[in-house]
Formats: C-alpha cells, structure tokens, sequence
C-alpha cells in the first residue's frame, strides 16, 4: 500500500487495524484510492456510523472489509443489488460500493445499467486496473485493445467499455474519473461524490503491477503512475463519448457529469404521496 | 412478541395460495420484498407491491433474480425483514446467494411456487421438483429449512412460521409452493394481530465494541445487530471468524462450516412437522407433502373403505427430514408408499432413513398435473397383500 498509509497517519482511524497488514501487492494502486477515500470521508463531516460500504469480490473487493465502517463483502458483481437494499432497507444510510472494473462491468454490468437507470441513491467507486487482478490478470470488459491478458494471449481483440460514457447513457448523476496520481483531486470528488444524492460513479484508474503492468511490459506501478502523469488532461464537462481509453494513450480525467433528478425512493415518495391516500411514506427519518 | 396490526388482514377471505403468502408475509413483519416476474409466482409480489405503500415499507422489481435474491440481504442487514419470490429458473439463478445467506447467517425467506421443470418446463402447471435443489443447490455445506404448504390457509399461516423460523435459526427458509397451491382459491381465515405470535430478530444487547457477530452460545446461532447502529460489522461470503473476518484456515473452515450445519441439524427434533393420520396399526402408510398431500389423503381415505391399514404421514417441514419418525415406523411397516410430482426425489430421504427395514414404493410423476388418486391407491393395496 501507499507510503502515506505509515503509523502516525490520519487515516489509520478508518481502517480496521486489526486486519492490517492488507493483502495487496507491493505497487498496487488499490491502497492508494483507499487512502484518498478515507480522507475523503475525514473531509465529508459524515456521521461515520451511518456510512456503509459494500464490496463485490476481487482485490478491489477487499477493501470494504479494511474500512473501519459497517462493511460488506458480497458475491462477485452483486455489490449493487445488495447496496440496493441496503439503502432501501434504511434510507438513513450513506451507503457506498466499491469494487473493482470486472465486478461492476463485466459479471456485475446488469446491476450497473439498472441502478442508475434508477438513480438509486449509491456512491459508487470503481478502482479500474484494467485487469482481473484476483483471478490472475484474465481480461476484463476494460482491458484496452492490444494489450495482452492470459487470456487473450495474443493480445486482446475486444473493445473495452468506456465506464463514463455508459455510467452517463444509464442515468448516473455525477460522473468523473482520476487516477491513483491525481490524489488531491480525487479526495476532493470522492467528497464530493458522498455528499450529492443519487447515483454517483467515480472511476479510478490504478495500476495492478502485478498481472497488468508487468505482463505488458509497463515496469511496475511507478511506471503506471508516470504514465498517468503524463497522459492525463482534465477535461471537466467533458462529452462523454470521448472519453474512452486505448492502450497507454490520452487519458481524460476530471468530473464530466453533475446533475439532478430525483431518486429512485424520492420518485417512489413523490408519486405515492400523490397517488394514494394513506401512503405510509418510506422516510428518511424513519429509523 | 404480536404482529404488527398495520400488517394482517384480519376476517375471513376467498383468496388463492399466493395471494395468501403474501398476506402471511405482511403478518409476518415482512417490509421489503424484491422479486422478478416468473409465472406462476407472479401473484405474490403483485399483491405485494399494492398492500405494502400503505402498510409502510418496500417492493422493488429487480432487474433479474440475481439481484432480486441479494437485494434481500441487504435489507436484511439494514434490518428489514424480507423475502424474495420466483419459480424454477428464477431459483435456479438465486443459488449462490442462498449461499451467501446460509454462510452470513441472513435470516430471510426465499418462496418457490413450483411448475414443471426443467428449464422453462411448463411454467403454467405445476411439479415439485425442486424439493432437492433447494437443499443442496448452492455450492458447499449447509443446511436450510423447507416449509411445504398444501392450501391457502397454509400459505397463510405457514409464511408466519417460515419468517419465525428463520429468524430462530438464521438459515434461508424455502417456502415450497406449487402452482396448484398457488392458483388455487379457498377459504383464508386471518386472526386477530394478538392471536399471531411473531419471533423478533435475535437483536444483541452488546454495545458497540463488545459485540461480535458470529460468537455463539449453545443454541450455535449468534445474536444480530443491524447496520447504522454504530457496531461497524464485516459481514463477509469468506469464510470467517467470530469477529466476521475473514480466516481462510482449514481450522477456521471447521468450526463454522460444522456450526453451520450442526444448528439444525443437531436441533433437527425441534423442526418435525409432520401431519399423521392413523398411524397406529398401519401397516403401510403414505408419505407425502403438498398438493400430493390432498390427492394422497383421497386414495387414503379410499383404501381404508377397502379395508386397508393405512397411515398418511404429511411433511409440513420437509428440510430437515424427519429421518427419526420414518426410522421407527420402518421396524413396524410393511411400506412406504411415496408419491411425488417429481421422478422421485423425497423417496430417496425415505429410503435413506428407512434402510431397507422395509419397502419405499416411489410414486414418480413428471409433473404437469396432479396423481391420479386411483395411481396410488393401486400402490397401497399392491403393498398390503
Ligand atoms: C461467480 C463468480 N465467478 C468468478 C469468480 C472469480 N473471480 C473472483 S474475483 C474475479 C475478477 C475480479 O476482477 P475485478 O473486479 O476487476 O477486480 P480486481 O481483482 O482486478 O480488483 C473473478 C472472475 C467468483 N468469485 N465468483
Ligand atoms: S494482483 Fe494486481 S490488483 Fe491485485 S493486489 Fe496485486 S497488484 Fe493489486
């Protein structure tokens, strides 16, 4: 994990000490976003009590269970249905998803499409490696074209997804991408992601030296992270449709999307109230 | 601890089965529901999603039943009860989180309403073949209960038992409908809220900090806290420790997975529901559950005017099976005659239990309708002589 995840640190707090040291490799960048969200949650003034977290499986899945929080680690790519009911089950909760790519896109990509499509109220953090870190480096709806996965020996032949264009098309409310680089920026959107309502997808771009980096020849997470630095531009409100990402080209980076439309359970309150007499309003408050 | 009034439906009604589990739900504290449609399930969350706006809760219609079977478990840990719905291909997708529900211990209730399988089947007629799907479906050990009603009154007041169930044990409890059951109207009495007897989560009295949420005393089922309440659980699909952390050792494995099993099946005496109709002297006697039950009870009824000694035993609690009861009736039987809507599924836990103290005479049926009374009273009189 990052440098800056030392003793004395500020975050240590948010994270269950008495799970470290974690599992991930030296140079991954997963550790870092886990950094930056605990920050971002010092920063948020939420009450830490009502804050929950709900992993899928996978590396990235990991780290619902180092966040010292009411923590899930559910099945692969079933992070958001269970977060659904989550919130459903108890407005009251700011309830967050963080996962990896292959989770939320590949086997999880249905329950992606429909809860934003919803707006259900969830904040939702993809860490982006590109790969399938857990299972071995196997490739991913994200693996860029060309570069090589074990399985997709000779270079992969599939397009991947661009996370932002797909997250806005479906409905989310607020959209942007950094990378394990821009740490001061994404602590700052992660804020921000957690204090707006509805369905919030924040995509991480983040090395896995490991699997990804190393099997193309990329060095090590350093060097990912250089070429982060590089390549990345900011393009706040940028269209979405060119934001798609290639093998070690331009990355842009920034908040692309930032707009209101009611929630799945303010639309449900909203139009009961209207519709039905004695609606039993499912509130806010109610817990 | 009574219902909840807001929840039951409290006179006398002309409902059809699935319209009475959904009323058995509501009386039984259930507040979140999320289902896809599957016919002939379908009724259920119908019904749901008109009565709970003005009761106070949630319906959500999730995108598949993948989703639909976790979304539960959610709001269970949000602290909701609830239950999800479907039929044989929707089940059949819900498989790994029946496991995620028996290994975090999720107390909820899953309802099949049984048609002919498998794949699409006949999705309008009934079977009950998904009798061993759902005790061995999911990958790995574990054990759940199983709750065969044979009428809308039971769907009614079954359902109450399923949620009380599963909240004593904290297993996901099947709710073994079939579309005869389902579809079929009759009379429903619904009690007063006082006369319904609710079993409330097993809420810990542990401040945050002392609390851990797989510690057990004897009865091997740990109390529960729910999320927001300021305990910050890890609730994971790993294999864990008391604390809920994931301890990926074989001596970790060992303990939960033989816990996981052992709360139902060492308190297997506790969960015997079994209907017996004249039991003493018979000397063959008629295994049966569900729709089979009432066709069974005819040719029962049918064989004793011949002069027949026949018993009807009826599994009300089909998992865990009641090997104890077939056990001892198997030293003093001549045969045990077991008609099912499936190739024969619950006569292999009959005949597994009996051991070849005596006959089991499987009466398979492929589904699509119902046995032919005259089917199995042949099997009796045949078994008599
Ligand atoms: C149903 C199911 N299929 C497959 C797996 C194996 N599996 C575990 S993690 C994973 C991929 C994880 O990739 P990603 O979400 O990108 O996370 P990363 O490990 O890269 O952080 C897979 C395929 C599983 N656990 N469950
Ligand atoms: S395999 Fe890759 S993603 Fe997983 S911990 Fe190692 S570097 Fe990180």
């Amino acid at each position: 994990m990052n440098e800056t995840l030392k003793a004395e640190n500020p975050v240590l707090p948010y994270l269950r000490q008495d799970r470290l040291p974690h599992i991930w490799c030296p140079g991954c960048g997963i550790g870092s976003t886990v950094n930056c969200f605990a920050r971002a949650l010092t920063e948020s003034k939420l009450d830490l009590d009502k804050v929950a977290i709900v992993s899928g499986i996978g590396c990235t899945g990991r780290v619902a269970g180092y966040m010292n929080l009411d923590s899930f680690h559910t099945t692969h790519g079933r992070a958001i249905p269970f977060a659904t009911g989550l919130k459903l089950g108890n407005p009251n909760l700011k309830v967050v998803v963080y996962s990896g790519d292959g989770d939320l896109f590949a086997i999880g990509g249905n329950h992606f499409v429909h809860a934003a499509r919803r707006n259900m109220d969830l904040t939702v953090i993809c860490v982006n490696n590109s790969t399938y870190g857990m299972t071995g480096g196997q490739v991913a709806p994200t693996t860029p074209l060309g570069a090589t996965q074990t399985t997709m020996p000779y270079g992969n032949f599939e397009p991947p997804f661009n996370l932002p264009f797909l997250a806005e098309a479906c409905g989310a409310v607020f959209v942007a991408r950094w990378t394990v680089f821009h740490v001061r920026q994404l602590i700052r959107t992660m804020k921000e992601g957690l204090a707006k309502r509805g369905f919030v997808f924040i995509e991480v771009l983040a090395p896995c030296p490991t699997l990804y980096s190393r099997r193309n020849k990329l060095g090590d997470g350093v060097d990912q992270v250089k070429y982060y630095k590089e390549r990345s531009a900011v393009k706040d409100g940028a269209d979405t449709r060119e934001v798609g990402l290639s093998f070690q080209g331009d990355i842009a980076v920034g908040k692309f999307v930032d707009r209101d439309r009611p929630t799945w359970l303010d639309a449900m309150n909203r139009h009961y109230s209207s519709v039905l007499h004695d609606y039993h309003e499912v509130g806010h408050a109610e817990d | 601890m009574k219902a909840d009034p807001k929840g039951v439906l409290t006179g006398v009604h002309f409902m059809d089965g699935d319209h009475a589990a959904c009323e058995g739900a509501l009386a039984a504290g259930c507040r979140f529901v999320a289902g896809y449609p599957i016919t002939p399930s379908t009724e259920v969350v119908e019904r749901f999603a008109q009565r709970i706006p003005l009761i106070g809760g949630v319906f959500i219609q999730m995108e598949d039943e993948v989703a639909s079977s976790i979304a539960i478990q959610g709001a269970v840990w949000a602290g909701k009860k609830a239950m999800t719905v479907t039929s044989g291909p929707g089940l059949s997708l819900m498989m790994e989180h029946v496991g995620l529900a028996a290994l975090t211990e999720a107390p909820l209730v899953i309802v099949d309403v049984q048609r002919g399988g498998p794949s699409t089947g006949l999705p309008t007629l009934p079977g009950q073949a998904d009798m061993m799907q759902v005790k061995w479906g999911s990958h790995g050990d574990y054990e759940i209960i199983a709750l065969s009603p044979n009428s809308p009154q039971e769907c009614f007041d079954l359902m109450i038992r399923a949620f009380n169930l599963s909240e004593t044990y904290r297993v996901p409890v099947f709710f073994m409908m079939d579309e005869v059951v389902g579809h079929m109207t009759e009379r429903v009495a619904i009690p007063e809220p006082s006369e319904i007897e609710i079993v409330e989560r097993r809420w810990s009295s542990k401040k945050p900090g002392e609390y851990k949420a797989y510690a057990t005393g004897a009865d091997m089922v740990p109390d529960m806290v729910k999320a927001g309440d300021g305990h910050r659980i890890h609730i994971t699909g790993l294999t864990h420790d008391e604390r809920g952390y994931p301890a990926l050792t074989p001596a970790a494995q060992k303990k939960l997975v033989e816990r996981l099993v052992n709360k139902i099946r060492l308190r297997r005496h506790e969960l015997v529901d079994v209907r017996k109709d004249g039991v003493d002297g018979a000397e063959v006697v008629v295994a049966s559950f569900g729709i089979t039950s009432r066709v069974a009870q005819a040719a029962v009824e049918e064989a004793r005017r011949k002069g027949g000694k026949v018993a009807h035993l009826r599994l009300v609690i089909a998992w865990p099976f009641p090997d104890k009861l077939f056990q001892e009736l198997s030293r003093r039987v001549k045969a045990f005659i077991v008609p099912e809507l499936n190739m024969g599924q619950m006569a292999l836990e009959v005949e597994r239990a009996v051991a070849g103290r005596c006959a089991v005479v499987p009466i398979p049926h492929a589904g699509g309708t119902v046995h032919e009374p005259a089917a199995i009273l042949e099997k009796i009189m045949e078994s008599s002589r």
